[in-house]
């Protein structure tokens, strides 16, 4: 039974390894600037982690094979070893801690600073079940919302007040477009429940909060379709709050920006 | 750390009682901790049926979502997430709060302690009572108009707050919190059963540090239930007044749902998930210490060999608990929260690695040198470490902020906790079973079932829950009903349904342990007092134990509890009521 024990413990563990190492069902192809050191840190981890693993499930099997019950064997009456509990505590507080904090610096970057002030201006609001992209045109404004005017028949689904000079400008579209190697500062929000805009060829990932206005910052660094999905349950349609964000040069933004404007005055 | 418990022997007398006559006394409104502990456990057996029901059901629907079923025909997206926020509920709650604790821990703690029964047998009783009128209010949600609610076992608001937010938020929701509520109720009465006995009720010389490692996980997880049950019990009030009475904890203004704005204002939704999770958080360590006591109770026994390091394993607990107080916000990364505190609970969460690897360290020591006999409770001990360490180390992704972002609310975190609590924490559970039917019932469950039971169930467990790892890293987020709408899920299917097969096969074989069980209660061969040649005090007792366990004469103790193979012992065990003299070693 030990015997077994150790070549089902064994096996799991390498055909696991395996297709952990081979990144069969792998990540999206990343296409943002701050994706770069997430992918990286991400592969440290991975070493550190399935190091630990193989190291500790073939010991398992290992251990459980060579301490089986047969004649003639001895058990060593032992308590433990202070010094043996010392050094292996010490170790892993230093490469869980140590792995931790140095990795944090990546969070720090993305988060720590808002974004800067060339940054092309989004808010994005999440409603059950789709999502919206509000863009505030050259005034560089947003135009005051008021909820009792959301009205998709008239398609004014965020519920943005005409009254306000700063709307006249505001262009609100089902499709994220962004300009590729430009900054882009999403302002989340949500209209209901909680949603979460997720895209992962971005490395992006942010709850929609009703009730608050949460700042984000990412840029796009290829040119590109690219799915965005819900990451947070909010009702029957979660599953479908699918969109998308287009990422174009500067010049097919600054023209698509150009014709919506002109067809919102007409 | 090593007082003498005070006054024992006065104790004892106060809660000495009669052995109760008639059926209702016996079985139903019993006193006795060992037929309360029995009640939870199967308690526990229906709920986790339901709760595989329910994942039977969700695995078909996720890679056949227009399949017309018989009986419930075709499932729609929101039944599916009722599915699933009813299948984690009854899992977490009523399975793995509820066997490791209340069912093992009442029937085995009196007796491995040296107590005739709990500290307070009324309390003790109704505490189950209580724990199955919670059962049946949440059973009834799926009754009621508009079903069971759809918001997960998280129950998020807004989405929890608002009637109109989906199918099954009207009553259903409010059944959920209410039959939760009374379930916290339960939890608290049990706590301080548990905490009282432990402190109180301890015979002559079993001093704090010759417990068995199974009393000090029940101790401490008391401990966590005592503090973080009533946080719940606030936020459900909170959120019971939210829907029904206009209040505004959890909801703030503006908001329009289906064309009405909503009246509500002032409240945070981060507020809610903050209460949640600080009792959320100490909830999975509620479910997963027992598992470790029972396995390090296993370990020692079935090696032959004292523990690895008793007191570092104290250390050890104590350590998880504190720390499972301190790291809450890990579930909130990208929820809007302060990257500040990101940074700072990231950190702590890193921190709890380090006393569980020290748990993993020391339980492969305690086999290492041993003359380990693999009997069924034994293999399900070895699965459980093997089990926990892969759960364990998905940990260091996603504690970590900058990885989190890309893994948080994909199937990676579903690989995570399934691994740990869903199948870790459940073979606590059949380890617990296998090794204390013989008390319970006088007689042995079949071996080669329960080894038929373990290969599956192991082999299986890995082969659905560690493909989840590859969805999460894809981008496979939880909770979608189908993978239709997506594009980048469509390659993902095949992986899907490899892992709905497994579970069904896997499922399927637990109808063995079942088997096992009750056939075994009826038809098992009959066990002696002590089939597993251990040390602790259960074992010193016939099998099934008379009623307040000791006939009269509470033992007194003389040795630790893993006192195995001592040189010079004329077996290789030395109970813990041994004569003093019988070990040469100090302990």
């Amino acid at each position: 039974m030990g015997l077994v024990l150790l070549v089902v413990v064994w096996l799991i563990t390498l055909i696991s390894t395996y297709y952990f190492a081979v990144d069969k069902w792998h990540m999206l192809p990343l296409a943002s600037r701050h994706g770069a050191a997430m992918d990286s840190w991400f592969h440290v981890t991975y070493i550190v982690v399935g190091v630990v693993f193989l190291a500790a499930q073939l010991a398992l099997g290992y251990v459980v094979w060579k301490s089986r019950d047969r004649s003639g064997a001895r058990v060593t009456y032992s308590h433990g070893n202070t010094k043996l509990e010392v050094l292996w505590t010490v170790l892993t507080a230093i490469i869980f801690v140590g792995l931790n904090l140095a990795g944090s610096s990546i969070w720090a970057e993305s988060r720590f600073q808002g974004a800067g002030t060339n940054a092309v201006q989004v808010e994005v609001t999440g409603l059950q079940f789709a999502w919206y992209f509000r863009y505030p045109g050259p005034d560089g404004k947003f135009g005051r919302i008021k909820p009792e005017l959301i009205d998709a028949s008239v398609n004014n689904a965020v519920g943005i007040d005409d009254a306000d000079p700063a709307s006249k400008d505001d262009i609100t579209v089902g499709t994220l477009v962004l300009p590729v190697n430009r900054e882009a500062e999403l302002t989340l929000r949500s209209q209901d429940v909680i949603h979460s805009l997720f895209i992962p060829a971005m490395r992006f990932k942010q709850d929609a909060v009703p009730g608050l206005m949460i700042h984000m910052h990412f840029t796009p660094t290829k040119t590109g379709e690219y799915e965005i999905a819900c990451a947070e349950l909010c009702g029957l349609g979660h599953y479908k709050m699918h969109g998308m964000l287009r990422v174009v040069s500067q010049d097919e933004y600054d023209k698509w920006i150009a014709q919506r404007e002109a067809e919102k005055q007409q | 750390m090593d007082a003498q418990p005070n006054a024992a022997h006065g104790h004892t007398e106060a809660h000495a009682h009669a052995a109760p006559t008639g059926f209702i006394r016996k079985y139903i409104f019993s006193l006795d901790h060992k037929v309360i502990g029995i009640q939870y456990f199967f308690l526990a057996l229906v709920s986790v049926f339901i709760g595989m029901a329910l994942s039977v059901l969700m695995r078909i629907h996720l890679i056949w979502p227009e399949a017309n079923l018989p009986f419930f025909g075709h499932l729609k997206p929101e039944t599916y997430l009722t599915l699933l926020t009813m299948h984690g509920t009854f899992m977490v709650f009523f399975v793995l709060t509820t066997a490791p604790q209340s069912g093992f821990g009442n029937y085995v703690l009196p007796i491995q302690i040296g107590a005739p029964d709990m500290a307070f047998p009324v309390l003790n009783m109704l505490s189950f009572w209580t724990t199955f009128v919670a059962f049946v209010v949440m059973v009834a949600a799926f009754f009621v108009e508009g079903g069971a609610p759809l918001h997960g076992w998280t129950g998020y608001a807004p989405l929890s707050a608002l009637q109109s937010a989906g199918p099954g938020e009207g009553l259903g929701a409010d059944l959920w919190i209410i039959s939760i509520a009374i379930f916290c109720a339960a939890s608290l009465m049990g706590a301080l059963n548990f905490i009282t006995t432990i402190l109180d009720l301890r015979a002559k010389g079993m001093t704090l540090m010759r417990l068995p490692l199974t009393c000090w996980t029940w101790f401490v997880t008391a401990m966590l239930g005592l503090l973080a049950f009533g946080v719940l019990l606030s936020a459900g009030i909170l959120l019971l007044l939210d829907r029904n009475v206009g209040t505004s904890f959890f909801v703030p203004a503006g908001l329009v749902l289906s064309g009405t704005v909503v009246k509500h204002n002032g409240g945070s939704p981060l507020l809610w998930q903050h209460l949640f999770w600080f009792f959320g958080h100490p909830e999975v360590y509620i479910a997963i210490l027992p598992g470790m006591g029972v396995a390090s109770q296993l370990l020692s026994t079935f090696s032959r060999k004292p523990i690895f390091g008793y007191r570092a394993m104290v250390y050890a607990i104590l350590g998880i608990a504190i720390l499972g107080f301190l790291v809450w916000g890990h579930h909130m990364f990208v929820s809007g929260m302060s990257p500040y505190l990101g940074f700072s609970f990231s950190i702590m969460t890193m921190a709890i690695g380090v006393p569980s690897a020290i748990k993993t360290f020391n339980w492969l020591g305690t086999m290492w040198g041993g003359r380990i006999r693999f009997q069924s409770p034994m293999l399900f001990a070895i699965g459980f470490v093997s089990l926990f360490v892969s759960g364990g180390l998905s940990g260091p992704f996603l504690a970590q902020p900058a990885l989190d972002i890309q893994l948080h609310d994909t199937y990676f975190v579903v690989a995570h906790f399934h691994l740990i609590m869903g199948v870790a924490a459940i073979f606590g559970i059949f380890a617990g079973t296998y090794y204390w039917f013989p008390k319970m019932f006088g007689r042995m469950m079949n071996e080669r079932l329960a080894q038929i039971h373990f290969f599956f169930s192991f082999i299986g467990t890995y082969a659905i829950f560690m493909p989840m790892h590859y969805l999460g890293m894809a981008g496979h987020p939880r909770r979608y009903s189908q993978l239709s709408e997506v594009s980048y899920l469509h390659g993902l299917m095949p992986l899907q349904k490899f892992i709905s097969i497994v579970a069904f096969i896997t499922i399927a074989a637990q109808v063995i342990f079942v088997f096992n069980l009750f056939w075994s209660m009826f038809k098992g061969k009959k066990a002696g007092d002590n089939p597993w040649e251990a040390t602790t005090l259960e074992w010193t007792v016939p099998s099934p134990p008379p009623h307040d366990n000791f006939a009269g004469k509470i033992p007194v103790v003389n040795h630790g509890p893993y006192e195995y193979s001592v040189p010079g012992a004329p077996k290789d065990y030395v109970m813990q009521t041994d004569p003093a003299g019988a070990v040469t070693a100090a302990h």
